[in-house]
């Protein structure tokens, strides 16, 4: 992968802050490098940790794809119903199994409605379940992580072969069987797929809580005279948000999935809305008419969004790695 | 060993207590269930009919008595299908482990020469055309690389028949070869994605090892050192992978088994889910949480057996 113009890999790491703060102040100087690396100015301050991680981020081509394609969707789902005004409501029998035309882009339905306009109405429920199922499982995976690895002890082997034996369950099995006992809406599927799939999240919380807890430096600065809650604010949590935050982005494409796996199943979110594991469903059933516009479009729409979150999560751990090094 | 046998008891027991509470949350009541709803005109029978089954006893006690059932290799009774629970599985858990079992397999086949493949040619392009191979293998939904392999080559393309091998037994598995196509390849494309990017950051760790230094510095040449050490190495944290991956690669057998109607224990699971027929599911969760729980401890079993360094350290 060529670098473009950008500075080569190894680079002392205090060279680095200040370039790092150089090029993104614009004020940086040569006096203020000289002056970081003779101990004058504090050096390697969170801030700039930050943007030396946010700079092997921006270095990243597919995460920084992976973040315009996001963006990208969320635009399209949420602002383009605005611009490209379509029927969404009523039942259209005249103009049902339209391949794609000028007046309907990518075709109509089996209900009459345009595709293009489907999409974006659907990737709403599928973007909005999904983030908000990944943010939720992600609170509380780090709630229960965190209070397992801080008590340790008998309580931390409880909480954690409980997370084992859900662990043992597949996530798409136990949410299947809450579905089915439950009417699936929005909210519900949120509160399922979050408490199926918090498990991960909350194994790495605690084990990071464990490790930072001991490391050397929070040991040195207790020594010093600094108190739990400053360990915690100024030492464990801004190191330990990093995983977390890597974390919540698999999650989301994780999340994505099973929604869409439960609506194509008919367990997810039920007629008359629609999204975009619905529309799959649907579209399958004109599999043999090769009605591809009732496949092809969303299951790219899928593919995509998934794919972005994983690119946005590598380049995430990337630099978060970046720091974690720096240390 | 003994600490993580425990801990697989442990483990085993609470997944028992979860598919319980699952059990208990169902509302409705089991006798109405049964007997239809104008089992409510005729208290006696419901009030004999939860003498007979147990539901008149302490919630414990009727833990107990499913764990009981449940350790005779009594899964429960399917009132649907009017079949035990047991019985069902007979039929359609050989078939699940059949597709499993052969898709892991071709994987582990394809994932570890391109997992090295790609260590090897680190950054270069061999290793971002897999990489972007398996990161859409890895995002797509397995219902729509079903479709699209449905789509392809039994429609556009009539090659192979649409749908898996139907009919009672496993026996029809061998009689209609063709039909396993696509299932097959379909499990096992998901789960090359999911293995070779654990293969190759095991192998990435392993170059870097000083074993490998060593072994280069005595003049060893560039083909032995990735064979006999570096490979041999890697595989190791397969074994562990295998454990890890098991419920996804379920996951992902359950959705390929509804797309292609083939009858395994995922598309009786899935048909149960629509069905609202819930002994069956929970059942079914049992057998795979402790495959999953059972298998997860031989791999940890085996990696100790395979790694001279944590037999070292256990000893």
């Amino acid at each position: 992968m060529s670098l473009g113009s950008l500075p080569p890999e190894p680079v002392p790491s205090t060279e680095l802050g200040a370039v790092a703060t150089g090029v993104a102040t614009g004020v940086g100087t040569p006096d203020m490098a000289a002056a970081v690396a003779s101990g004058m100015l504090p050096a390697g301050k969170p801030r700039s940790t930050f943007r030396r991680g946010l700079e092997v981020f921006m270095e990243n081509k597919l995460a920084v794809t992976g973040v315009g394609i996001f963006v990208f969707m969320l635009l399209f789902c949420f602002l383009g119903p605005l611009i490209y005004h379509t029927n969404q409501i009523t039942v259209d029998f005249a103009h049902e199994e339209l391949p794609p035309s000028g007046a309907h882009l990518l075709g109509t339905d089996a209900n009459g409605f345009d595709v293009l306009g489907r999409l974006m109405v659907a990737g709403q429920i599928s973007l909005e379940v999904g983030i908000a199922a990944a943010v939720l499982a992600t609170v509380v995976g780090v709630l229960w992580g965190a209070v397992a690895g801080y008590i340790g002890g008998f309580v931390d082997a409880f909480m954690m072969r409980i997370v084992d034996a859900m662990l043992s369950i597949p996530t798409l099995f136990l949410a299947l069987v809450v579905v089915s006992m439950v009417t699936p809406s929005k909210p519900v599927l949120i509160l399922v797929i979050a408490l199926t799939s918090w498990l991960t999240t909350s194994r790495l919380v605690r084990g990071e809580a464990l490790s930072l807890r001991t490391r050397d430096y929070v040991q040195a600065m207790k020594v010093m005279g600094g108190g739990n809650t400053r360990a915690v604010l100024r030492h464990i949590a801004p190191n330990a948000i990093g995983t977390i935050m890597v974390n919540a982005t698999f999650q989301v494409a994780d999340a994505i999935a099973l929604i869409v796996a439960l609506s194509y199943l008919g367990l997810g979110i039920r007629p008359p809305q629609q999204d975009w594991g619905g529309m799959l469903s649907d579209g399958v059933q004109y599999v043999y008419d090769g009605y591809w516009w009732l496949i092809i479009p969303a299951g790219f729409c899928i593919v995509i969004v998934i794919a972005a979150a994983i690119f946005i999560g590598e380049g995430l751990r990337d630099a978060v790695e970046v720091r974690l090094q720096r240390r | 060993m003994i600490r993580r046998v425990l801990q697989a008891v442990v483990v085993l027991v609470l997944v028992t207590m979860i598919t319980y509470a699952l059990l208990r949350m169902i509302p409705g009541n089991v006798a109405v269930a049964v007997m239809g709803p104008t089992a409510y005109r005729n208290p006696l029978a419901i009030a004999q009919f939860d003498r007979v089954y147990g539901f008149n006893k302490p919630w414990y006690y009727q833990y107990w008595l499913w764990l009981d059932h449940l350790l005779h290799g009594d899964l429960g009774y399917s009132w649907k299908l009017n079949q035990s629970v047991a019985s069902l599985l007979s039929n359609h858990l050989p078939k699940t482990v059949f597709l499993v079992g052969a898709s892991i397999i071709l994987a582990l086949i394809f994932a570890i020469p391109i997992g090295v493949l790609q260590a090897v040619r680190r950054n270069k392009a061999v290793d971002h055309f897999f990489n972007g191979f398996s990161t859409i293998f890895y995002a797509m939904p397995a219902f729509l690389l079903g479709i699209l392999l449905i789509l392809v080559f039994a429609i556009k393309f009539p090659i192979f028949p649409p749908e898996g091998p139907q009919g009672e037994g496993v026996a029809v598995l061998f009689t209609n070869f063709n039909a396993l196509v696509l299932p097959i390849v379909s499990l096992t494309l998901i789960t090359i994605a999911l293995f070779s990017r654990y293969m190759r950051s095991s192998v990435l760790d392993n170059l870097t090892e000083d074993y490998v230094r060593t072994a280069k510095a005595k003049g060893a040449s560039e083909r032995r050192v990735l064979l006999r050490h570096v490979l041999r190495n890697s595989l190791i944290p397969i074994a562990t992978l295998l454990g890890l991956l098991l419920p996804a690669v379920f996951a992902g057998a359950l959705i390929t088994e509804s797309v292609f109607n083939y009858p395994g224990m995922g598309y009786l699971f899935y048909q149960s889910a629509l069905n609202q027929d819930y002994p069956v599911l929970l059942g079914i969760t049992v057998v795979v949480a402790v495959a999953t729980v059972v298998g997860s401890l031989l791999a940890d079993i085996a990696y100790a057996v395979l790694d001279p360094r944590v037999r070292y350290v256990s000893q």
